[in-house]
């Protein structure tokens, strides 16, 4: 999707939701837009439907009545009826969304679509005077907007170029380059560390993070406020080995402004069934608030101010 | 948080355990006054002297404990009745004692004291059948459909509020301002002279009614303190006695009488007459607020004192159940709440921050209680400090839907657009539900709730309620021969036209039935300019009279517009003739269709200006048909878009609609978007409701549901402060939040006993879950819920 000229900006990307009214994005009343496409696989991720790159379908079985305008619409005959009900073969569906306006139930929808920047800013004006009052702005997030650099560039220089605030939330998975194409127009990086064993980060993300850790070095030295976000996923994240590491980092980040501890959640599991895709910690439970508070303590203790987010 | 002390604590607990009940007191004493001395005087000195008579005799309670003291009726809950203006039949008292929400126990003795006494004394007589025999044929039609209510049809005329006037002068004073006025009159002699003397006079009486009410308190406290055998007990009785000897003849002297001059007021007005949304203190933190510091400074008052007595306060509202109400009054107003409701903040009369350390405590008062009576609000200025609404916002965190949140300025802009002097207009707020007043100056009555989407019904059938095939409205034209929405807005116009007509022609003669049958002179004494002019406060004697006819459904018939627009008239997907079929029979058959018409309309709270647009065309038409209309009290119409329960009746009476709503269903509440239409967050919702020009409102509500999860930390507080912010920015008038989630309400429906205590935000009011009816209940239920992201 992030294609175009080298070093171009672009001025349309794929974008699967605009959430109005985020409060734990960043400063004060932000809207988040979320960016389709990432290029890790998280266990925990609560958004997968923002994994692949491309447009997917997604099928509320409660809200389906049943009506069949999908199986008579889809031209891949994807759609079939099985034990009275439409089901969907997602082998065979290519995600066209033909069948998506005609299912009047809202049952169906395909998570991505393409929005030009204009439309993006549109979006996003519409709130500016809860931004104005409460010292908010607008947060970049995904999936991984940096799986997408050309188009957030192009977000980010048309936003700051209207005085509104930017944050970019991010893994960190991306080419220098990327950052630096874009990182004048990010007013707060809202930055990613999982894990900080390379092995363990492959294992649980699908990918290393010698890039990540350079970027991340490289955007403080630069002079980039900063905010770290780790996911506490019990058994996975909440290690001491890595609680001690991720501390360590922390502390050699002169600009670091806090880390948030995202305590994980069970929200998003529902989503992976209306994608017919399995997950992987069913069986992990959300930590207690107890538990977030030791692992602050613990990070206080080490001179990071870190709290729930 | 404060501590409460064990005083309180125990009063508190017998406020919430006592059970309401009927007490047949008050309608024994005034049918016994009645049978003696009508009609031999004119109504103003009936009034007067069926005043006096009921507060010469009634029960006087003063129970253990207390520090402020006086009950409506013989004890706390034991709820008097009113059969002069509404008198209950056998049947409506069985109703009224086996009814599952909202009962009021009946004893076989009252009963039998009705049975006997008072309903044959009564037939024929009272103000209830004088008001439905003065109605016409079209009147009637209109009523029976659901197309609007009538708020004096059981109740006199409220929604009044006081001004600081009772925390500066007395009884005594006030008798004084009396014959200066009749001094006055003598002068200049006219054609009304005598009417005026003659009410005059009677709020002479009615003073002197108040004073040996409150005497007989004192009495009573003396009495009670020489049984005594508790010093401390004593010495408080012997208080009592001595702050009753002293309010409300003259005026208070520190902040404990202040509080029991109020009270011994509030208790005036209501015994006099069961007015709707009972009497406000108003603007409390503001009068209370010298005798608070007075008392701090001098030594005689502290904090803890203070809170005590206010606390106090509170509980004796709590104490005073809503006058029972039945039929359609009970369907739009189904509540225990009176409706008294206590400002905060604000700006002072001289425009500056009116936000002290009283209003803090009362704050903390508010939040110690509990309570569902009184209501609180916070009244937010530009002035206000943050530190005010993070207070408040932490309360309302606590979900019991208090304090509501109302942007003063805007209120101030409000009533000086109708007409008010800007000082007058500062002294004003927000009382009731929402509904904007000059306080202690203005006579501002709500007289019932229009059904929008009723008329867009009567709009789709030529005029005809298709429940009973009766016409109700003009005929319009068939919408099968409609070219385009202009034409279906034209004919919603003109039934909102016409019905507006019939419901203020019928106000017409109401207003003349009170002011000639049922004046109020004691309450007169209290509202400027009545003395002065020597009239009555139901015949034009306030400084300012308003009447409102309250708008509904707003939600409910924007989205059915919106939908009747695109689908039929732009989209062309579905023909006139089969949308009617389609309503005519519920959806039946049509799910698809139904579908269709949910979720692929326009709808309102989405910030989606092609629905907001619908909404403010809705607005302009129902403005135009009743804003600037003259009233027979020499004052002007207005409108307020709020609904208390009528929300779950007017959909009750309402086949489905074009929006996908079925039959019988409640519509949308307040200004709020249909319940689960608004799908982008309060930002959305508040974008589109500020799209209204509120300025032009007596009042607007609007209700917002927020998970606990979304407050429960500084940063939530911090989002609900900007969110309230710039909403009131906007123009917003009013906001309140119910903070639960829907799995607790759901929870709660079915297992009642286990979740009592639990308190949510119904319309401008906070009520018990478990008393409001089943459909209430899951409308609730059903309003977005907003989550954290």
């Amino acid at each position: 999707m992030a294609g175009g000229p080298s070093g171009g900006r672009l001025s349309s990307g794929t974008v699967f939701d605009i959430r109005r009214y985020a409060i734990h994005d960043g400063p004060g009343i932000r809207t988040t837009v979320f960016f389709k496409g990432c290029a890790l696989s998280c266990w925990w991720c609560h958004n997968p439907e923002s994994q692949a790159p491309g447009p997917e379908t997604i099928v509320h079985e409660a809200r389906c009545i049943r009506c069949g305008a999908c199986v008579e619409a889809c031209p891949n005959g994807a759609v079939t009826w099985v034990d009275g009900a439409p089901v969907t073969d997602r082998a065979a569906c290519r995600a066209c969304g033909t069948c998506v306006p005609l299912c009047w139930a809202e049952a169906r929808e395909v998570a991505g679509r393409t929005m030009t920047v204009a439309e993006v800013l549109a979006a996003v004006e519409r709130d500016r005077a809860f931004y104005e009052q409460s010292g908010g702005g607008v947060t970049l997030s995904g999936g991984e907007p940096m799986r997408q650099p050309r188009f957030a560039a192009a977000l980010l220089a048309a936003m700051h170029g209207r005085g509104l605030h930017t944050a970019l939330d991010t893994c960190g998975h991306a080419s220098w380059e990327a950052f630096e194409r874009l990182r004048r127009d990010v007013d707060l990086f809202l930055y990613d560390v999982k894990l900080v064993d390379p092995a363990a980060h492959r294992r649980f993300t699908g990918v290393g993070n010698a890039r990540i850790l350079a970027n991340l070095r490289r955007l403080s030295d630069a002079g980039h406020r900063i905010v770290l976000r780790m996911p506490v996923v019990p058994g996975i994240t909440d290690g001491e080995e890595n609680l001690t590491a991720v501390r360590a980092l922390a502390a050699s980040l002169p600009r670091l402004e806090r880390l948030d501890l995202l305590a994980y959640h069970t929200i998003g599991m529902h989503k992976y069934e209306r994608l017919d895709r399995s997950y992987r910690l069913r069986h992990t439970a959300a930590p207690d608030p107890g538990q977030i508070d030791a692992i602050a303590s613990f990070f206080a203790a080490g001179g990071v101010t870190a709290g729930a987010a | 948080m404060s501590v409460i002390s064990e005083r309180v604590a125990c009063l508190r607990r017998q406020s919430l355990d006592a059970r309401p009940a009927i007490s047949p007191e008050r309608a024994r004493l005034v049918t016994a006054f009645y049978r003696d001395h009508a009609p031999a005087e004119p109504p103003p000195l009936q009034r007067a002297h069926a005043l006096a008579h009921l507060l010469e005799r009634q029960t006087i309670w003063l129970g253990p404990g207390e520090l402020i003291v006086g009950e409506k009726g013989p004890a706390p809950k034991a709820t008097p009745t009113y059969p002069e203006l509404c008198c209950h039949s056998l049947a409506d008292l069985d109703l009224l004692d086996g009814r599952e929400k909202i009962p009021f126990a009946v004893s076989a003795e009252t009963r039998a004291v009705y049975e006997r006494e008072i309903i044959p004394f009564w037939r024929g007589r009272s103000i209830r059948e004088a008001l439905f025999a003065a109605m016409t044929a079209e009147w009637q039609a209109a009523y029976d459909a659901g197309v609007f209510t009538e708020f004096m049809e059981q109740r006199a005329p409220g929604h009044t509020v006081l001004d600081d006037k009772i925390y500066r002068r007395g009884l005594r004073d006030f008798q004084a301002e009396i014959e200066a006025a009749r001094a006055g009159l003598a002068a200049a002699e006219g054609p009304d002279a005598a009417a005026r003397r003659t009410e005059l006079e009677a709020m002479r009486i009615s003073a002197d009614a108040l004073v040996r009410f409150a005497e007989r308190h004192a009495a009573r406290a003396r009495e009670l303190a020489a049984r005594e055998r508790d010093p401390l007990r004593r010495g408080e009785l012997a208080r009592i006695a001595e702050v009753c000897a002293r309010v409300p003849a003259h005026a208070p002297r520190d902040f404990w009488e202040a509080i029991q001059a109020y009270w011994f007021t509030h208790l005036g007005v209501t015994i006099e007459l069961n007015t709707w949304d009972a009497f406000s203190p108003g603007r409390l933190d503001q009068h209370l607020r010298p005798f608070y510091e007075a008392g701090l400074a001098d030594g005689s008052l502290t904090r803890e004192r203070a809170a005590e007595l206010l606390q106090c306060l509170w509980i004796k509202f709590n104490n005073q159940p809503a006058p029972p109400k039945v039929g359609v009054t009970a369907a739009e107003s189904g509540t225990y709440t009176d409706f008294a409701q206590v400002n905060l903040g604000g700006v002072r009369p001289d425009g500056g921050d009116g936000v002290s350390e009283l209003t803090f405590l009362l704050l903390d008062v508010v939040e110690d209680m509990r309570l569902l009576q009184p209501s609180a609000s916070i009244q937010v200025s530009e002035r206000s400090p943050d530190a005010f609404l993070d207070r408040a916002a932490r309360i309302i965190a606590t979900g019991f839907g208090q304090p509501s949140v109302f942007n003063h300025d805007l209120i101030v802009r409000e009533l000086v657009r109708q007409g008010k002097t800007l000082a007058d207009a500062r002294c004003g707020g927000s009382s009731g539900c929402v509904e904007v007043g000059a306080f202690g100056k203005e006579n501002y009555n709500l007289t019932g709730y229009f059904n929008l989407p009723k008329v867009l019904e009567l709009a789709l059938h030529d005029g005809v309620d298709p429940r009973t095939g009766r016409r109700i409205g003009p005929a319009t034209g068939d919408p099968r021969g409609w070219a385009g929405f202009d034409d279906l807005f034209a004919a919603f116009e003109a039934q909102v036209r016409h019905l507006v007509a019939v419901k203020a022609r019928g106000n017409d003669a109401i207003e003349r039935l009170f002011a000639e049958r049922m004046p109020a002179p004691f309450l007169s004494l209290l509202i400027d300019d009545c003395v002065a002019r020597g009239r009555d406060y139901h015949d034009g004697g306030a400084r300012y009279n308003t009447t409102y006819i309250q708008g509904v459904g707003l939600g409910t018939v924007t989205d059915a517009l919106s939908a009747v627009r695109r689908h039929v008239f732009e989209d062309r997907s579905v023909s006139m003739e089969e949308l009617l079929a389609a309503l005519d029979a519920d959806f039946a058959g049509r799910e698809r269709l139904r579908q269709l018409l949910l979720n692929r309309t326009p709808r309102y709270g989405n910030d989606d200006d092609a629905a907001d647009q619908v909404m403010v065309r809705v607005f302009e038409a129902y403005f135009a048909a009743v804003d600037g209309r003259p009233s027979t009290k020499g004052g002007t119409y207005h409108i307020n878009l709020l609904p208390t329960t009528v929300h779950v009746y007017f959909g009750a009476v309402l086949g489905a609609t074009p929006d996908g709503r079925r039959a019988g269903t409640p519509v949308s509440e307040g200004v709020s978007p249909v319940q689960g239409a608004d799908r982008h967050g309060p930002t959305a919702v508040l974008r589109s409701v500020a799209k209204m020009d509120q300025v032009r409102t007596g009042g607007t509500l609007l209700n917002q549901k927020f998970t606990p999860a979304l407050l429960a930390d500084e940063t939530g507080r911090r989002g609900l402060r900007a969110l309230v912010r710039t909403y009131f920015r906007l123009g917003g008038h009013h906001v309140q939040f119910n903070v639960v989630d829907a799995d607790t309400l759901r929870a709660a429906q079915a297992h009642p006993e286990e979740h009592r205590a639990l308190i949510v935000r119904v319309a401008g009011y906070s009520d018990y879950f478990c008393d409001l009816g089943r459909a209430l209940q899951d409308e609730i239920i059903a309003r977005t819920e907003h989550a954290a992201v």
